[in-house]
């Protein structure tokens, strides 16, 4: 089947690719390369794309969407996916909101918040691994139900009135040198080094890769799939929760309504963040420059005067674009 | 000589059952210490439910596995990786999204320190010791460093080969090791299995190619309808080994057990003879 000729292949020559491939930094290159010239043409075309306002502004923009992707990022990196995040988030927010309407401390409300986000990672997980249902299938229920709670529960409502202190994980911008650094920015990037770390660093790290790569190899190299999967599912109801306390923290209302369609934004990032959706391959990286691409578009097109209305069908075509130039990328540099 | 050592693997009287299929109807069979056994039989024969008996993939319905002499209890397959058993896989069972280090190591990897689960990998130690061992079986691979994917065939095998002796196994059960490769390929991987002797592992090969039991196994086994219907050392030249070996395959001779060798026996009519 796959019959290949050893000599055919010089160990040097591939040793060489190998090295011309590390020296460029794989993955990444192709989407921060476009991620750049995308930047460079705003910063030259209007005046007010690169000011340190915009740029905080887009951060925190994109920054509980970025978090939500680092999990979704460990579920696909397994060949899995997960499309109750954005219900998810918004449930988490709820959670969160609805305790502190009931006297708890920020502190109470915000671990209830995580607990709630954990608890239907867990459950997806369940679902994944004990009863061996499709993760398309049984995440797109959880999404449902998830989405549904949060009418069910608030009547369709919105909960408004959340205490100042609450608000602030939202919308403080801890001062860093001459800037306002937003709260859930410096959490997102916190986030961004621990996942990154874990992932290339710690065994539990590099068999997800392996689960994502080779299931059946992984199983008879002694790693306990099961666990593995139900880790990264709980750990992705986990980000989302974390997404979204801080989401409803910077809206100061939480409404059930909320994150609507935001698994379908946070999904892309991932995959324009360069992680295959067959599992084993991208970075926590990538997935950071991916949300932050999405973000650039959609304010550069509103910076650029771009009609409103249009600007869903354009951010759908620079997704296709910018896969396409990504597997061009990586195509020539695997023939080089 | 060798019958007077101790056998390394022993394994008696092993029957297995799934459903109303009898798998193995009592094989016995030993392998001896630096001895390459060859395992053959027509498809369904039951080498591949006998090594993964002794592999922990199954549990045997009866029958007892003996290592060095001593009764093992064999419940999974971490049980035999722990006693030494390693078993190399027909797809070669690696990660092609992984480097070479990774996948020696998948596993089992080298670690600096642990926080409960969280454990903190040693890459650099696994490199340097992944490094050491390709270069001791001498496997032609310029760098720990490149994916699997980049690999050929044949060192692709000679990764999944080596991975089993990194860990010092003692007995080494391949299954169809050059099936997939090509020609050039299966020639390195037939000296390879053959150094791994030098490095102190037995080894068991299941295999369709008589042609390479006959070129490095000292002897073979032979496997028909969950008996063994043959065990012989591998002598003579290559068209008389593939004719008797071929012969017992398919049940056109039957005489294990009645004679000593069966050099002798007597050639039965092709009707197979069941039980």
């Amino acid at each position: 089947m796959h019959e290949r000729i050893a000599a055919a292949k010089p160990a040097s020559r591939a040793a060489n690719g190998a090295g011309w491939r590390r020296l460029i930094g794989i993955q990444e290159l192709g989407i921060l390369a476009i991620f750049l010239l995308w930047c460079t043409f705003l910063s030259l075309t209007t005046t007010t794309f690169l000011t340190p306002t915009n740029v905080f502004n887009m951060l925190r923009a994109f920054s509980w969407i970025a978090i939500a992707a680092f999990g979704e990022c460990l579920v696909i990196l397994t060949a899995g996916i997960d499309l109750s995040v954005g219900s998810n988030m918004a449930l988490s927010g709820l959670g969160a909101a609805l305790l502190l309407t009931w006297g708890a401390p920020v502190w109470l409300a915000v671990l209830g918040g995580m607990l709630v986000g954990t608890l239907v990672g867990l459950v997806n997980g369940l679902l994944v691994t004990r009863f061996q249902l499709p993760a398309f299938i049984a995440t797109l229920g959880m999404m449902s139900i998830a989405r549904g709670i949060t009418y069910g529960a608030t009547g369709g409502w919105p909960v408004r009135g959340l205490p100042k202190e609450f608000n602030r994980l939202g919308q403080y911008d801890l001062p860093v040198g001459e800037w306002g650094v937003p709260v859930p920015v410096l959490v997102m990037l916190v986030l961004a080094v621990f996942t990154s770390i874990f992932l290339g660093r710690t065994t539990n790290g590099r068999h997800i890769y392996a689960v994502g790569g080779n299931e059946e190899a992984a199983r008879v190299s002694g790693i306990n799939n099961r666990r593995l999967k139900l880790l990264v599912y709980t750990a992705c109801g986990f980000f989302a929760a974390a997404g979204g306390i801080l989401m409803t923290a910077r809206l100061g209302v939480a409404a059930p309504t909320a994150a609507d369609g935001y698994e379908l934004d946070i999904i892309a990032a991932v995959v324009i963040g360069g992680v295959s959706l067959f599992g084993g391959e991208g970075t926590i990286l990538g997935v950071l420059i991916g949300a932050a691409l999405m973000q650039t578009i959609r304010t550069g097109l509103n910076l650029l005067g771009f009609p409103t209305y249009w600007q869903p069908a354009a951010i759908g075509a620079v997704i296709i674009f910018a896969i396409m130039f990504d597997r061009w990328q990586k195509g020539r540099s695997i023939q080089a | 000589m060798s019958s007077q050592q101790t056998p390394i693997v022993e394994m008696r009287n092993i029957h297995k059952r799934f459903g109303a299929v009898q798998a193995l109807r009592g094989v016995d069979l030993e392998l001896y210490p630096g001895e390459i056994l060859g395992l053959v039989g027509d498809n369904a024969a039951g080498k591949s439910t006998l090594m993964k008996v002794l592999s922990g993939a199954y549990l045997p319905n009866e029958g007892d596995i003996l290592l060095h002499g001593q009764p093992a209890h064999i419940a999974n397959p971490e049980d035999s990786r722990r006693l030494g058993i390693e078993m190399v896989y027909q797809d070669f069972a690696l990660c092609n999204n992984l480097d070479v280090a990774a996948n020696v190591f998948l596993g089992r990897e080298v670690v600096r320190w642990r926080l409960g689960s969280l454990r903190w990998m040693n890459k650099r130690t696994m490199e340097q010791r992944a490094r050491t061992m390709l270069d001791r079986l001498r496997i032609d691979i310029s760098s720990v460093r490149l994916r699997v994917e980049n690999l050929s065939g044949g060192q692709r095998q000679a990764v999944a080969i080596g991975r089993a002796i990194a860990f010092d196994a003692k007995v080494i059960i391949m299954d169809e090791p050059t099936a997939a490769l090509s020609v050039a390929a299966i020639d390195k991987v037939l000296d390879l299995i053959s150094s791994l002797r030098e490095h102190g592992a037995s080894i068991i090969i299941i295999s369709h190619r008589l042609e390479d039991i006959f070129r490095i196994g000292d002897r073979v086994a032979v496997l028909r309808q969950g008996r063994k219907v043959a065990d012989r050392p591998v002598a003579g030249d290559i068209h008389e080994f593939r004719e008797q070996v071929v012969a017992y395959m398919v049940g056109a001779r039957d005489d294990y057990g009645s004679e000593n060798d069966g050099e002798n026996g007597a050639v039965r009519s092709p009707s197979p003879v069941n039980a």
